[in-house]
Formats: C-alpha cells, structure tokens, sequence
C-alpha cells in the first residue's frame, strides 16, 4: 500500500482540485443537538467543497446526518441545533461570504433565490391550503423585482419548465388535489423559480413510486445541466446517487467519512464502511443472498465518551488507534480522501 | 375528488340536523315534565283552593296523557307557538326575542374582547415558546379560566365602578336617561349606529363593557392556549421549512403561512367557546342585571316554567346548529380540503 502519509489529525483543508475557487466551501463543520437527554453530537468536522455545476452526492444511513448538514448550510437548522465550529463559505460573483455569520436578512435573501432546498415528500412539503401556482408567486415576489402582472404568467412558465401538462390549469390546483409526482415537480419548480447556483436535494425521491423517482431524478439532471447549477443529492440510496452524481460523499454518524468520484468510490472504496454500503447495495446480478447487511448500528451520539472512530464498534479491522487515537483523513488521491487508519487500499493504488 | 358547492353544503348540514333537533325536542319535552314541582299549583299560587289548582291544570292541558301532551306541543310548535310563560304572563316567543339580542350581543362583545386578546397572546407564545412571554401567557390565561365569572364580576364593579367611578352602575343594557335606539338587529351597538345616535352608542358600549371584560376573560384561557398550540404545531411542520428554505419573510411565513393553517382548529375552538358562554353566561347576566335569556332560563327553571324552559333550549338548540353551519361554512373559506367528498 503506497498511501499519502497521514496528515495531522485535525482534518485538512478541502482543496478544490480545480484552480477555480468552489461555489460553497464547508469546513470543519461542527453542530450539536442540545436535547432533555444530553447533546447530541450531529456533526462533527464535516469539510468538503462543491464547485459550480457539479452534482454531488451525500450518501449515508439514517441519523448519519445528511439533512442536518443541509439545514445547516441553508440556516434553517432547529432553534434546537448549534453549530459549535467551523465556517461555511459561500462564494458568488467575486465575493466570499460565511454564511454562517452572514446576518439574518442578507441571507435571506440568498435562500431561494441564489441557495435553495428541495425535501422528501413533497405532499406536505408544500402549503396544504394555498395554491400552488401561488406558492411559486409568492417566492417570485420575495426575491425578484417582476411587476405584479407577470407574477403568474412566469409562474406558469415555471410550472411548464419542469414539465407539467396544463401548467395554467395547474397554477389553481392545491396539493392534495396533485400526485406525489407532480408535487415534486412543483417543488423543483418553486426551488428553480430564481435561478439558483445551488440546489440541495433532500430524499427528493423518497416517497414516490420508482418510475416517478427515475422521472424526477431525470427532470433534475437536465434542468441542473441546463442551467449550470451546482446539485447535492442527498440520499441513503447508493444506486441512485452512483447513477447521477459526479462524486459522493459518505456520510456516517455526524462524520464525512470518504469522499470521490463516482467511479473511484466504487472501483476502490477505502472506508470499511463504505465498501460495505456497496455490498449491501442491491443491483440487478445480485441476488437476496448476496447481499451483506451492515451489522450494527450508529452509536448513540449522546454518549460523551464517543470513540475518535465512530465506526469503529461495527468495524472488522479496528485496531488501538482506532479506539483511542484522533482521526486521521488520508489523501488518497488528488480527489480522492478518507479518514479511516486503516484504509482498504484498492486496484488503483 | 370536486369541491361541494356551498349550497349543496349548507342543504347537506341542516339535514345533518334535523334528527338532533328532534332528539332535543323530546327530551327537553320530558325532562321538563319530570321536573320537581307543580305548574299548576305554582301558578295558582299559594293560597289556591284545591279546586282551582285543578281548574288551572285543565285549562293548561296538564292533566292529560304525556303522549296527548307532546302531540298538542309538536302542534303547537309548527304553528310557531311556543306556549305561554306562567311567569311573565306573556308568549315564550316574544320573550326569548326580547331576550335573545341582549344574551349575543353580550357573548359577541365578550368572545370579540377575548379574540383580540388571545390570537396575538397565542402567537407570540408559539414563536418563542418557554420565554416570558410564553409564561405570562400561561399565568393570564390560567388566571382567567380559574377565577369565576361572577367573582370577576364583581371585582370589576367594585373597582372600575365602585372606588374609580369610571364605569356606570351595572343596571342592564343602557342606564335609564337614554332610550332604546329604534330596534333592526336588536343589538343596541349596531342600532345606534345605524340611528346615528352617538350618545347612545356610547351608553350602551359603557354598559357593556364590564360584562364583556368578564365573559371575555373566562374565554381567553381555551383560545389563547388553542392559538399556541396549533400555531407551534403549524410552525413545525414540513411546508414551514419549505418557506424559511424559499427565503420568504418572517411575516409572510407567520401570518400568510402559519396563521391561516392554524385558524382550523381556532375556528373550531370558538365555536365551541361560543354555545358555551351563550348558554353559560347566566351568572355575569344576573351580576350585572342582563336582561338576557340565561337569566331567563334560570327563573323559569326554578318557578317549574315548562313552556319557557322548552323554549330556552329549543333555541339554544337551534343556535347551536347555525353555529356549527357558520363554523363549517368558514372551513370551507379557510381550508379548501373542507369541502372534499371522501
């Protein structure tokens, strides 16, 4: 094995492999729950970089963390949640801001307009008792300086843009009266509706059936390739995020625990876990029996005695370090990192 | 899935109706015959011969058989008779319609004060639940549950009329220099209004305003701590995050968003509030000398009134499904799932 030597224990600095400065830059994030049950630590120095148009994936189990993280970087993270370290940069038109400790009202007016935010079941994710088409407007009216009388006819066009038939007939319906489906195009539609550099989409297929998912999942691609913006696809679907990401990060109890090109990850994956997570990953050859369940589960984040490693109770290779010693992130190839000590190693290297 | 149309709706719920108001015409029919006492003999008063207790009770029909009894008063009732009071000497009907304006206007001056209190108290405690403001809230609204109405009351007499002088005396609707403005809804704030008699106007609202501090304050409790608990259930929930993450403004999300989806179970909670202090407003009626229906029905309760006690709960029944109609027609306004056939 000829991997990087390993870095000083603090995680390093995410380094864009472009010379180009990245569109959101996170680093050293750190956010905890405060709970009538002691603090839970949700996250712990999470880096990593997004850079303009690139479709990212954040792949982890449940309670890893994932949509804490995007609450985090849009703000709207529980009055419950602190972040207790680390920045979040957000660069845009020459200008680098920290968003979080960028006020209230600037940012505000980021969100939805230049960051915005797609969720899981999308049904309830809108206003039950407003229109839809009236949703859209209302963000349209936040963010953009339209006059009045082109408010709705922009929001049809919208409605059109993620394809959905009869957008004017539409533009009147309320949530309950539309499927599952056409709900999350509504959704895409209202997060589209100023043009943002940088979508995040949360489970934006959980909850739909699986030819509405491959549609909605599709629609995103194009719309994103189309407009150049930057995607991160949350997901605890590995398949679904190997199939449109460019790279994946994985996530594993509040830890970002590898992070690399699609086809790198899966041709050498160097975190135990996550060679795990492709072994337990359905795919048309595999049979039932094939398939190897992850034993285990996340340690309880409330514990104030956390090992360094929070893998490390399901881990087949922990040794000491891994019990006692910091966490080390290796570089193990340019675009290619994880924090593990003992990396799997792999055919490229 | 269509949406009802309003008429439709509004057909669909009175017929809803009917079998209730059945039921609460036979039981208050017998409920009122089982009562203690004896019409007849209370009526003839207490130096009444036997004789003429027994005249008394022919002449009222009280000596046949219950069936025979409930035939002539479902007969009686179609015709739009409500009997006669034994103890007003005058028709039920002509009773409860003098009565009647004076009983709303209280309660919808009280339940009116009571809004205006508790929506804003409810949603300032949503949005900043376990500060002081959230506790305050809490205290008011305890406070106003626990402390009876006619202990208010009287408190608000002796304060605002007894030591500070600035409240007039608790004599009923409009002191005696002024007279009734020109009866059209009965509710004397709005007929001097439309009389343009400020004077008036004035006197009656004086009048009113200590009852309906008391009746209001007993309401507070339920609808300021509804308005917190929806609004925080509201604020929780997933089209909320979808507004924060679109970047609309504060306002927008508590007032355009929250609000309106909170206003359901607000609006169900008033309704209820309502029927209860109309019914229950007895208390504050006899404080401060109302002369409204529960006072009403409280005298004839006690002097065994069969005719006036039915009349009191048939309207009180009647009101009671208008009120539900009102209720579920606001629905429809506000939540337009309301209207969706199942």
């Amino acid at each position: 094995m000829n991997i990087a030597p390993p870095t000083l224990p603090s995680s390093p600095l995410p380094s864009s492999p472009l010379s180009s400065i990245p569109l959101l830059a996170v680093r050293n994030l750190c956010a905890e729950f405060r709970t009538r049950s002691g603090t839970v630590s949700a996250l712990e120095n999470i880096s990593f970089y997004i850079n303009p148009s690139e479709t990212v994936g954040i792949v982890g189990e449940s309670g890893s963390g994932k949509s804490v993280l995007a609450l985090t970087i849009m703000g709207i993270l529980d009055p419950a949640g602190h972040v207790t370290a680390g920045e979040i940069l957000w660069s845009q038109s020459a200008a680098t801001l920290n968003l979080l400790n960028t006020p209230e009202k600037v940012f505000r007016q980021l969100r939805g307009k230049d960051l915005s935010m797609i969720f899981q079941s999308p049904r309830t994710a809108l206003n039950p008792i407003r229109k839809v088409g009236k949703q859209i407007v209302d963000v349209l009216r936040c963010h953009t300086q339209l006059p009045p009388a082109q408010l709705k006819p922009r929001a049809i066009e919208l409605l059109a843009s993620v394809k959905i038939p009869d957008p004017a007939q539409r533009y009147e319906a309320y949530p309950y009266e539309l499927s599952g489906g056409l709900c999350q195009r509504i959704m895409i539609a209202l997060a589209l509706a100023c043009s943002p550099q940088l979508l995040i989409a949360d489970e934006p297929t959980t909850g739909l059936d699986v030819t509405t998912q491959a549609t909605v999942m599709n629609l995103l691609k194009d719309l994103a390739t189309d407009r150049q913006m930057a995607t991160v696809v949350i997901t605890h679907d590995l398949a679904l995020a190997s199939e449109y990401c460019d790279r994946i990060l994985v996530m594993h109890a509040g830890h970002l625990i590898e992070s690399a090109p699609t086809a790198e990850l899966f041709q050498s994956p160097q975190h135990p876990y996550t060679a795990k997570l492709i072994a337990a990953t359905p795919e048309p050859h595999k049979g039932f029996n094939d398939l190897a369940p992850i034993l285990g589960n996340l340690p309880d984040l409330r514990r104030s005695d956390l090992p360094p490693c929070r893998f490390v109770s399901r881990c087949d290779q922990a040794t000491d370090p891994c019990h006692n010693q910091p966490l080390v992130n290796t570089q193990v190839t340019e675009t290619h990192q994880v924090s593990c000590w003992h990396p799997l190693g792999g055919p490229q290297l | 899935m269509s949406r009802t149309s309003t008429p439709t709706l509004i057909f669909r719920r009175i017929l809803a109706a009917l079998p209730s108001i059945v039921g609460v015409i036979i039981i208050t029919f017998v409920l009122t015959r089982a009562l203690p006492g004896d019409p007849a003999a209370y009526f003839a008063g207490p130096a009444a011969s036997q004789e003429a207790i027994e005249q008394i009770r022919e002449t009222l029909g009280l000596n046949r058989s219950l069936l025979a009894q409930f035939f002539i008063y479902i007969g009686e009732l179609f015709r739009g008779d409500l009997g006669m009071s034994l103890t007003t000497g005058q028709s039920v009907l002509s009773d409860l319609l003098a009565r009647l304006p004076a009983s709303l206007e209280l309660t919808l001056a009280g339940l009116f004060f009571s809004l205006v209190l508790a929506l804003p108290l409810g949603v300032l405690a949503a949005t900043r639940p376990g500060s002081w403001i959230d506790h305050s809230v809490r205290l008011i609204a305890t406070a106003g549950v626990s402390l009876p109405t006619f202990f208010t009351g009287l408190l608000l007499i002796y304060l605002f009329y007894f030591r500070l002088g600035v409240a007039p005396a608790p004599l009923g609707r409009l002191s005696l220099l002024y007279t009734n403005p020109p009866a059209v809804t009965g509710l004397f704030l709005i007929d001097s209004l439309l009389a343009a008699d400020f004077g008036t106007f004035w006197a009656a609202l004086s009048q009113l305003m200590l009852p309906a501090i008391t009746l209001g304050l007993f309401a507070l409790a339920p609808l300021a701590r509804v308005t917190r608990a929806a609004m925080l259930g509201v604020l929780s929930s997933d089209f909320i995050r979808t507004a924060k993450a679109s970047g609309l403004s504060r306002r927008t999300i508590l007032f355009g968003y929250a609000f309106r989806n909170a206003l359901l179970p607000i609006v169900t909670t008033l309704g209820v509030v309502f029927s209860f202090l109309l019914g229950a407003n007895v208390l504050v009626e006899k404080v401060f000398a109302w002369p409204g229906i529960g006072s009403y029905a409280v005298s004839a309760l006690v002097a065994s009134d069969y005719a006036a006690v039915q009349g009191f709960v048939l309207t009180m029944a009647l009101l009671y499904v208008v009120l539900n109609l009102l209720i579920d027609l606001l629905y429809a306004v506000i939540d337009p799932r309301a209207g969706v056939e199942s």
